[in-house]
């Protein structure tokens, strides 16, 4: 069995994870304590990805960055990105695809925090950067631990998405989700088991830990 | 010393009230801001800490402008240099009392100031736990001790010692009163409970519907002259009871119920003069 699939699943998982954490940190921030009128949209767009199929995502990206868009192109042309057929531009739809998923929980958890913990850091002379890392994500690690599997394990099981932006260039873009369907599609049953029950009892895995971990609080985001 | 005058509109269980309040306090006074909920008074204490902005007006201290409208100046709480003291008391969950007041040392303050404090809260035996195994009075005197290891200038406190008996407020009013006097600290409490006031502030001022109605020293202002009867004191009879020739007297005094036990005669004297 080829283990690379394997691996380039969990190299786009830790990417995406690592990136969507940098991320998601502000815009989460920005979400629990803003009173702008924006928000709403703002928060519709986040959540955009949890009811639009991947392909849809997938089909726009594809004709926002295919090298005969525009921006495409220049992104090309300047700065030799091409995000089409690329593990990069895996990485980078992983990130629009698993936003909500980093972005809900953090901000619930900033949310369910007293206001006053934040004001008291202020108050003490606090920087809210210093705040945040000091007295925040300290009392939060429910909802951060909850984001960071959560993305890491939905960036596992992208498939369409993928797919559409990726192709299946073997050691490049031919993530697990990918080998198992051509692998069934060539009625390799026996490789795609193989794949298969490695992602299963790895998934199965991570969902326990963290429940055990975390004591239930998973449900507020499943159910 | 500090002062403000403020407008603000707030939207309160009785719909929309404009805050409309200004004030100066002298450097080393302890005011008592006293009202029926719904004042405004926590949002005067949050707008002095620039945790609110309001909506116009002026906030100066020890010669800083820390809130101008007019010219557009604005602090945001980190600079202001005040304590402040949380109802729910704020303490950082994840650090342990000691930490929670390592926490908000000035890094030039030496560590020998933490000791002080935690030996004069009475905290040391409980310096290494975290505030979630605290009882409330204990909570409250870290939330205290964390606000006084900034060495304010001025203080603030939002019904700080509400929520305790009475003997643990005691303790802790007075260990509050020797910090304020060792370091010449203004203190601005907003409280519900008169003694409390008589205890620790020189002046009262009353906020209703968000203005300043009243400002009294507080023996002026919780023993209006007119009301005490020549022997200083007065009581409500709350019931008799008779058993035999004794009757039982419950009255209410100073807001504490005192039973008398009296003979018919001396009840029916006693009794007869009150009506």
């Amino acid at each position: 069995m080829d283990l690379a699939p394997l691996l380039l699943s969990f190299q786009l998982a830790l990417a995406t994870t690592a990136l969507l954490l940098a991320f998601s940190l502000p815009l989460a921030w920005w979400l629990a304590y803003t009173r702008s009128r924006l928000k709403p949209v703002i928060e519709a767009l986040v959540g955009l990805p949890l009811v639009l199929p991947p392909t849809v995502l997938g089909f726009y990206f594809l004709v926002l960055f295919s090298p005969a868009s525009g921006i495409g192109l220049w992104l090309d042309q300047h700065l030799g990105l091409r995000l089409i057929f690329s593990f990069g531009g895996l990485v980078a739809v992983s990130l629009l695809y698993s936003l909500p998923f980093m972005v809900h929980p953090l901000q619930a958890g900033l949310g369910s925090l007293p206001p006053s913990l934040k004001e008291a850091a202020y108050v003490l002379g606090k920087s809210p950067l210093t705040t945040l890392f000091r007295v925040l994500l300290p009392n939060m690690k429910g909802p951060l631990l909850t984001g960071i599997v959560l993305t890491f394990a939905h960036t596992v099981g992208e498939f369409g998405v993928v797919l559409m932006i990726g192709g299946s260039i073997p050691g490049r873009t031919r993530v697990a989700s990918i080998a198992i369907y051509e692998e069934v599609e060539a009625m390799n049953y026996a490789s795609a088991h193989a794949y298969s029950l490695i992602l299963l009892g790895l998934s199965f895995s991570i969902l326990l830990a963290v429940y055990t971990v975390n004591g239930g609080y998973f449900k507020r985001f499943w159910s | 010393m500090i002062s403000f005058d403020l407008r603000k509109r707030l939207a309160s269980a009785a719909g929309e009230m404009l805050l409309d309040a200004a004030l100066e306090v002298p450097q080393g006074e302890c005011i008592a801001l006293y009202g029926e909920s719904g004042a405004g008074k926590t949002s005067l204490l949050r707008m002095l800490a620039g945790l609110m902005k309001p909506d116009a007006g002026r906030i100066a201290s020890g010669g800083r402008v820390w809130y101008d409208s007019s010219r557009r100046i604005w602090l945001p709480p980190q600079q202001r240099g005040l304590g402040f003291v949380f109802q729910d008391y704020a303490l950082f969950p994840h650090l342990t009392v000691r930490q929670n007041l390592e926490f908000a040392l000035h890094p030039k303050h030496n560590a020998a100031l933490t000791a002080e404090l935690l030996e004069a809260a009475g905290l040391e035996a409980l310096q290494h736990r975290k505030p979630g195994t605290l009882s409330g009075g204990q909570q409250q005197r870290a939330a205290l001790a964390r606000a006084l290891a900034q060495q304010p200038r001025i203080l603030l406190l939002d019904e700080p010692l509400s929520a305790l008996d009475a003997e643990t407020r005691s303790a802790l009013q007075g260990y509050l009163l020797d910090f304020q006097r060792k370091w010449g600290m203004t203190v601005i409490l907003v409280s519900h409970d008169p003694a409390e006031i008589q205890r620790l502030a020189s002046r009262v001022v009353e906020l209703r519907q968000g203005r300043i109605v009243r400002q009294a020293s507080p023996a002026a202002l919780f023993q209006p002259p007119e009301k005490q009867p020549a022997a200083g004191l007065s009581a409500e009879v709350v019931s008799v009871r008779e058993e035999g020739s004794t009757r039982f007297v419950t009255l209410r005094l100073a807001g504490q119920q005192l039973i008398l036990e009296l003979g018919a005669e001396e009840a029916r004297r006693m009794l007869g003069a009150a009506e």
